[in-house]
């Protein structure tokens, strides 16, 4: 494509920087804070998970950052998305649809709804190379043919003209997946690529994403509501909560000693496989309505470690340290007790 | 537990729905056979789980319980009373005692009743239950005892969470004071934190009442939080059946071992020194499954016997003897022991 856009790596630029990102759409009950003051990277070969539950804006942020975010009544209110230093929110919206697609690919929830219906998938494969590449129908289709048997879609060459209801759940991902990754972007962005699909087929979709990812040595965004799907390819997690990263930590360090109030109540929520417990934990309480985010930590009326200071000062993202004060590496905790948190 | 009378006994259940072709003259070409030759036994006050992937036929049996589909054949015996060929009265008082909670909180309620009217409904139908002067008090009690402010009683669905949403579901399963609940999914669609909430009010209720519970899940941890027994489907059969620690612990069926070794471990160290089995391929379809044992095509241990002879839910011969969790009901030629949860 352009050349301008294909600007080799700057040393010392992240590949994709989200900066303080501010969204909110507007409602009847008033304007619904979905993300406030979102910030996070990822390098190429670099695999981030943001971890949150429903209502969290861990796919709103996806969605700014791809540019499909509906507006209104979503408004960017602050914020930059940064791709190799480049502000992608100044962009007009010629220059941003070069980079959606090309650089930038997304793998949605639900592959059934995410496909059209009525056209065949070698159709849909082939309109990423004839819109973006300017290929003809027959080397398109080729091209296709050679993406599924990628994503090892068995007999691929026949299957070509078969339309996304003939697929079955799997099948229909792969399909999903060898979209995004036609055009061989910088950075994918998996919104819950599995949570749609069966235990069995979820580490065969799973596994198939990793493998591409290090082939193609992309930068990858998982988002997702389950820790035990992303654990095993993830290198650094971002937990959400009410429109904020309240955690940044490496995989294992999560889940070994987690440094906010809220990750410890999810994790501990979670019944295990291996032995049967008793009473679960249960965090109390439910997530805050977005319009009217409680102030201070927003996590205060959940909260069993809630003192004043919570209700009254927002905590910044500061680093989490070692016990002695010595750094641990990649570990960030927005709670004013991170220290009594992870160390006990 | 073989002491006791069973109160609920489900013995050879099979749904066929039928497949046809034509327009004015209609004629079968196939059946999908969601639900072939199922058979279990519930007992007072347990909660007998049932797991498997999409399309293996754990709603369908869900809704043969419930009566809402006639089998195909097979017996569902209430107190050794079968339900499945009751109809008009006789129905509607065994129903009263088998009620329901179902998947997603969003659809199983009326967005334009009141949770009052909701919860209230079943009194309608059964007005013996609480007479009419009665009854918002009894929905005032419902609404305290699954957690939920009484006050609300005058508001609407959407006007709550998901969470507290299955809340009024599980209210209105409880109305009539039934002695078994079929839950089919009821967390599935909840939140991790809210989850864990709604399975705790359920373990507090089934004490409270001495309620029985089928709880139908694809989570295999919840599952066995929730379950003392857990039964595994697989493409409309029970592959295997026993206890939530002979499950779990000792499976002996290779779709079991999958099944368990593919559930998504947040602990690195349980992850790390556990084994992976992926399967290959996707489920047959119903409408045409494999011959002979059905997991066949996806099995790595799969012979040629294993597509000539269905094998049958038994106890596998050579663990008759064995003491300890390996002798359960395994429908699987070539049953073995692998632990794969612990590694």
């Amino acid at each position: 494509m352009s050349i301008e856009m294909t600007k080799a790596e700057v040393p010392g630029v992240p590949l994709l920087e989200v900066r303080d990102l501010h969204v909110e759409f507007h409602t009847r009950d008033g304007a619904a804070k979905a993300v406030n003051g979102v910030s996070y990277t990822v390098d190429a070969g670099e695999t981030l998970a943001v971890l949150g539950e429903s209502g969290s804006g861990k796919s709103v942020t996806a969605q700014t950052i791809m540019g499909i975010l509906d507006m209104p009544p979503g408004r960017i209110t602050g914020g930059e998305i940064l791709f190799r230093g480049e502000d992608m929110l100044k962009m007009s919206e010629e220059e941003r649809q070069r980079i959606r697609g090309d650089k930038i690919a997304m793998i949605f929830q639900d592959a059934l709804s995410a496909l059209n219906p009525v056209l065949s998938v070698g159709y849909q494969l082939g309109e990423m190379f004839r819109v973006h590449r300017g290929m003809s129908r027959k080397d398109a289709k080729a091209k296709a043919v050679e993406l599924m048997d990628r994503v090892r879609i068995p007999a691929a060459k026949e299957r070509v003209n078969d339309y996304p209801h003939q697929f079955s759940g799997g099948m229909r991902q792969r399909i999903m997946i060898a979209m995004a990754l036609a055009l061989e972007p910088d950075v994918i962005i998996a919104d819950e690529p599995t949570t749609a699909l069966d235990v069995t087929v979820q580490a065969q979709v799973m596994d198939l994403l990793a493998e591409l990812q290090r082939d193609f040595e992309m930068g990858l965004i998982l988002i997702t509501h389950d820790l035990g799907v992303v654990a095993d390819v993830a290198d650094k997690i971002a937990v959400m909560y009410a429109g904020r990263i309240v955690e940044n930590a490496p995989v294992h360090e999560l889940y070994k000693r987690p440094a906010h109030p809220y990750t410890k109540g999810l994790l501990e929520s979670i019944p295990r496989l291996d032995h049967k417990g008793k009473e679960l934990y249960a965090i109390q309480g439910l997530p805050p309505s977005l319009t009217a985010i409680p102030q201070g930590c927003a996590f205060n009326p959940r909260c069993p470690m809630a003192q004043d200071v919570c209700f009254t000062d927002t905590p910044p993202l500061a680093e989490v340290l070692e016990q002695d004060g010595g750094p641990i590496g990649g570990r960030a905790s927005a709670c004013h007790f991170w220290k009594e948190t992870i160390h006990g | 537990m073989a002491d006791r009378e069973p109160i609920l006994e489900v013995a050879n259940l099979v749904k066929h729905f039928p497949l046809t072709q034509g327009i004015l003259f209609k004629r079968q070409i196939g059946a999908v056979k969601a639900v072939d030759d199922v058979s279990f036994e519930l007992y007072q006050g347990e909660t007998l789980g049932i797991v498997g992937e999409s399309g293996c036929g754990k709603s369908t049996v869900a809704k043969l319980l419930m009566n809402l589909e006639q089998p195909t054949s097979g017996t569902i015996k209430y107190k050794g009373e079968d339900i499945s060929k009751l109809s008009g009265r006789a129905l509607r008082a065994v129903r009263r005692n088998i009620q329901m909670v179902f998947q997603d909180p969003y659809t199983s309620l009326n967005p334009r009743m009141t949770v009052g009217d909701i919860i209230g409904e079943p009194f309608e139908i059964h007005p013996d239950v609480a007479p009419k002067g009665d009854r918002r008090k009894k929905v005032r009690e419902l609404l305290d005892v699954v957690g939920l402010n009484p006050e609300y009683i005058n508001r609407y669905p959407h006007q709550f969470s998901g969470g507290q949403r299955q809340r009024i579901g599980i209210a209105r399963g409880l109305a009539l004071n039934p002695e078994i609940i079929i839950c089919d999914e009821p967390v599935s669609a909840l939140d991790v934190s809210v989850q864990a909430q709604v399975i705790n009010l359920m373990e507090r209720l089934q004490d409270e009442f001495d309620l029985s519970y089928v709880f139908i899940a694809h989570d295999l941890s919840i599952v066995r939080h929730i379950s003392d027994r857990v039964g595994v489907m697989y493409l409309g059969k029970l592959a295997e059946l026993g206890t939530d620690g002979e499950i779990y612990d000792h499976p002996t069926h290779p779709y079991t071992q999958a099944l368990l070794s593919a559930v998504p471990q947040p602990d690195p160290e349980v992850r790390e020194s556990r084994e992976r089995i992926i399967l290959t391929g996707d489920v047959p379809s119903p409408a045409n499954p494999p011959s002979g044992c059905r997991f066949r095509t996806r099995c790595w241990k799969a012979e040629d016997r294993c597509a000539q002879e269905v094998p049958v839910l038994a106890i596998p011969e050579r663990f008759a003897k064995d003491k300890g969790g390996v002798a359960h009901p395994s429908a699987c030629h070539f049953a073995e022991e692998r632990d794969v949860v612990h590694a």
